[in-house]
């Protein structure tokens, strides 16, 4: 009886707000036509956001705090760098580059939030070098059907070259399964008695790699580990590894596991020979790391020693070669517009990718608009020459970046070539040499076609 | 074992015979009151997402889905003195209940998916407080820290299943057409919409729950064990249910954090998600809906306010990306000190005070004693 009485009171409070609230909807309903999605100043010619007659805006999401950013943090200032120095020069058709940065701490829903401030409320142009497979994954869709451009996203997943499904989605570095053919190809030819023992991650980062090896050593592999990024404790791969007698590691990993398994492999006096991917090694990073891991038991200089005879891959210099004139000019740029801290290779990493889209800028022309910087990285992007020593596999089917790397050994901090640049495709596509395919670097920084 | 601070909810048992009718009688009018007020909160809100651009409101659309998690806690913690440092964890349930269901079953209507989300997660819920019921303060604690730390863990041991590392990406659901032509929404305002509905439900839910007997059960259960066992309260299974109630809750900020986000992913769980849902129930007042959904906004719309002064004031990006963790913790000291109430509780308490004192020189009588003296009315007879 006391729930008849209610009934018709809830029903009436139901009825009114329902109508309010379609009434509100109603009344929201003709302006909303004018708004037009995301698109700022989008003519009948294309998508124009984010550019104006004397400035384009762009920007990206960076781990600036928190696990990931060591190292990866000094991607973004090297970029900016770069950007305020050919802005200085009058910028690129006469536009200067504004460039954002934002903070998503390697959190894929950080990343989430950052990048719908940047499309929504900076109303960039386009994202940048946005980086890490789990962070960037979270975000592709989204730019994708905002068409926003999503330029050489910093990770070698397999996923950016997708020209079908984001086709405003651009790799930049080579990716996993190509490094891990080349890697491979060199072990089968070089070193075919090596007992070969994998260090993975357990995300694309290993798997890819594994994928491009196997088409080589199949035969050779006698142990496969796998750790999952977040852990601290690598002895039980390690352990393993040793056990089933590798006598050859080739590790996927991040540079903080690099490190980890150096230390660890100390511990357990194995001594194996260490073969790593191109994102675990950067002799400096992994040296200070393993200072700061070991609680000073071993010296940063001591622990760049550690990795000397270590193989690895590389793509572009790197700062120890200072007579190369892309690592002049590099070293040019930070000193006028650095943060005062010594060049790195993340700050190279950093300016390499922003020359790239330096260059995209260069090929769209005058009138760019967010359609046309894809199309002309589409037409024009395979023939791009710059600090990379392979080209860019750009094309309207392919979308996938740097097409090869050279095999190096760690000494004394830098390394020693081994191969001339490896040229492949994913899958089955056969592996070829090509001499280097650099150019001189423009003296003003600034890309000419 | 009162270390959770009282707060005094809305509460007002309208006619106080609560005993045998299941308190139905007294749920009448309130849930009727709460019903209007949710009602009016919802036009408010489609009136600011008419009003607002497309980036505001996706930031509303995330502070949707941190109400539930938060407002869940807020009852746990603030009316049945539980704590949990495991939410994060329980909203992850929700999240990868959401991922996979939209994955792997086509055209399963969302409410659907919410609702299996919240039962999943209840389930998780009911295990978790089960053995929580047994335990106090710091060991509860322990225990659902483990949980934050080790749920996002097994979504890398089955991969298969959930996607390893980079997680499982979520097609959120398609706005109708007729609402998009209605509202003017896009797919991505939509689930501000979505959220905001659902999140007023939860909220509308919760809030009657409180002023039942249940509610009333929890916080003697908070204010003292021996008395509410004398009372006749079951103390394991008052805690148990709290428990799962706040689950639940937990799993559909879970369904809508995947939505939102488009994937699920154990890097969004770490134990830092499950530290800033206790900041935003500390902040915004320990068993305060309305504080709930204050620290949910400031959850939302602190950090990218405090990094764009900070680029403001012309410090470099890495400074400026510090500035928030440092101004939350340095926001959380203050505020201990000062209003250790969290914002609604030191408000309500100042208002309370000052109807005290008019009270005392204006004899009136009736609702407002109910409402000063609502905890202690348990003992009838």
């Amino acid at each position: 009886m006391s729930i008849s009485t209610s009934r018709p009171f809830a029903r009436a409070a139901m009825a009114v707000a329902g109508a309010a609230v379609l009434l509100t909807a109603c009344g929201g309903g003709s302006e909303s036509t004018s708004e037009g999605g995301a698109s700022g100043g989008s003519g009948g010619e294309g998508d124009t956001t984010g550019v104006t007659a004397t400035s384009i805006k762009i920007g990206t999401h960076m781990p600036l705090t928190g696990v990931a950013a060591p190292g990866y943090s000094e991607i973004s200032p090297g970029v900016k760098a770069y950007f305020d120095y050919i802005n200085e020069q009058g910028g690129i058709n006469g536009r200067t580059i504004e460039y954002t940065v934002r903070d998503d701490t390697y959190n894929p829903t950080k990343t989430t939030e950052v990048v719908n401030q940047l499309v929504l409320d900076d109303k960039v142009f386009g994202v940048l070098q946005g980086l890490g497979t789990p962070t960037h994954s979270a975000v592709i869709d989204q730019l994708n059907e905002d068409k926003v451009p999503d330029l050489f996203a910093s990770s070698g997943a397999l996923a950016w070259d997708n020209p079908e499904k984001y086709p405003y989605t651009f790799g930049w570095q080579p990716d996993y399964e190509i490094e891990g053919k080349i890697i491979g190809k060199y072990i089968k030819e070089n070193l075919p008695d090596a007992k070969v023992g994998l260090y993975l991650q357990g995300d694309d980062l290993g798997a890819d790699g594994a994928k491009g090896l196997k088409q080589f050593i199949s035969d050779q592999i006698v142990s496969e580990v796998t750790y999952t990024s977040g852990g601290t404790d690598v002895a039980p791969q390690i352990g393993k590894l040793k056990a089933d007698g590798a006598d050859l590691v080739v590790g996927f990993n991040t540079p903080t596991y690099t490190a980890l398994s150096q230390l660890t492999a100390r511990a357990l006096s194995y001594k194996p020979e260490w073969f790593y991917s191109n994102v675990a090694l950067d002799p400096n990073l992994v040296g200070t790391l393993l200072a700061s891991f070991s609680k000073g038991a071993v010296t940063p200089e001591a622990g760049v020693a550690l990795l000397n005879g270590n193989y690895t891959t590389k793509y572009f210099a790197t700062v120890d070669q200072t007579d190369d004139p892309w690592v002049q000019l590099w070293d040019k740029i930070w000193k006028a517009k650095g943060n005062g801290k010594p060049l790195t290779n993340f700050n190279v990493y950093g300016m390499a990718g922003a020359y790239t889209f330096a260059q995209a800028l260069t090929a769209a022309g005058q009138d760019v608009t967010r359609e046309g910087i894809v199309k002309a990285l589409e037409e024009k992007g395979s023939s791009f020459r710059g600090p990379a020593f392979a080209p860019f596999d750009y094309s309207a089917t392919s979308h996938r970046g740097i097409s090869g790397v050279k095999v190096v050994q760690v000494k004394d901090g830098g390394v020693e070539e081994l191969t001339e640049t490896q040229i492949t495709n994913d899958g089955d596509a056969p592996i070829t040499e090509g001499s280097d395919d650099t150019v001189a670097p423009p003296a003003d920084g600034r890309p000419t076609l | 074992m009162s270390t959770a601070i009282t707060s005094t909810p809305t509460g007002r048992p309208a006619s106080s015979r609560s005993g045998g009718l299941k308190g139905l009688p007294g749920l009448r009018s309130t849930a009727l009151r709460h019903l209007l007020l949710m009602a009016l909160a919802y036009i408010g809100i489609v009136l600011l997402l008419q009003a607002l651009d497309p980036f505001r409101a996706s930031q509303l659309a995330s502070v949707a889905y941190f109400i539930p998690a938060v407002a869940g806690l807020t009852v746990l913690t603030g009316l049945n003195g539980q704590i949990s440092l495991g939410h994060g964890a329980l909203m992850a349930v929700g999240a990868y209940t959401t991922a996979v269901l939209l994955e792997r079953v086509e055209g399963l209507p969302f409410v659907v998916v919410v609702l299996a989300a919240v039962l999943v997660t209840s389930l998780v819920g009911l295990i978790v407080g089960a053995a929580a019921a047994r335990l106090h303060g710091p060991y509860l604690a322990g225990a659902t820290l483990a949980l934050a730390v080790g749920v996002p863990g097994l979504a890398i041991y089955f991969e298969e299943l959930l996607g390893g590392e980079q997680g499982l990406r979520v097609q959120p659901p398609q706005s109708p057409e007729w609402f998009e032509q209605l509202t003017g929404a896009t797919s991505r305002t939509f689930l501000a919409y979505v959220g905001w509905a659902l999140a007023l439900v939860v909220l509308f839910l919760l809030s009657n729950l409180l002023n039942s007997r249940v509610g009333r059960q929890w916080r003697a259960v908070r204010d003292d064990e021996v008395a509410a066992q004398l009372a006749g309260i079951d103390l394991g299974r008052s805690r148990v249910v709290a428990f799962v109630v706040s689950a639940a809750c937990a799993g559909v900020a879970g369904a809508l954090y995947a939505t939102v986000i488009r994937l699920a992913a154990p890097g969004s769980f770490t134990l830092v998600l499950s530290l800033s849902l206790l900041t935003a129930i500390v902040i915004g007042g320990l068993g305060s809906l309305l504080g709930a959904v204050i620290g949910s906004v400031l959850l939302v719309f602190l950090g990218p306010f405090l990094t764009d002064r900070g680029t403001g004031l012309g410090l470099s990006d890495i400074q400026s990306a510090n500035v928030a963790p440092l101004v939350y913790g340095l926001v959380l000291v203050v505020l201990m000190l000062v209003a250790p109430r969290g914002l609604v509780g030191t408000v309500r308490l100042k208002l309370l005070q000052r109807q005290m004192s008019r009270q005392r020189a204006t004899q009136r009588t009736g609702d407002q004693n109910a409402q000063a003296a609502g905890d202690q009315q348990q003992t009838p007879s």
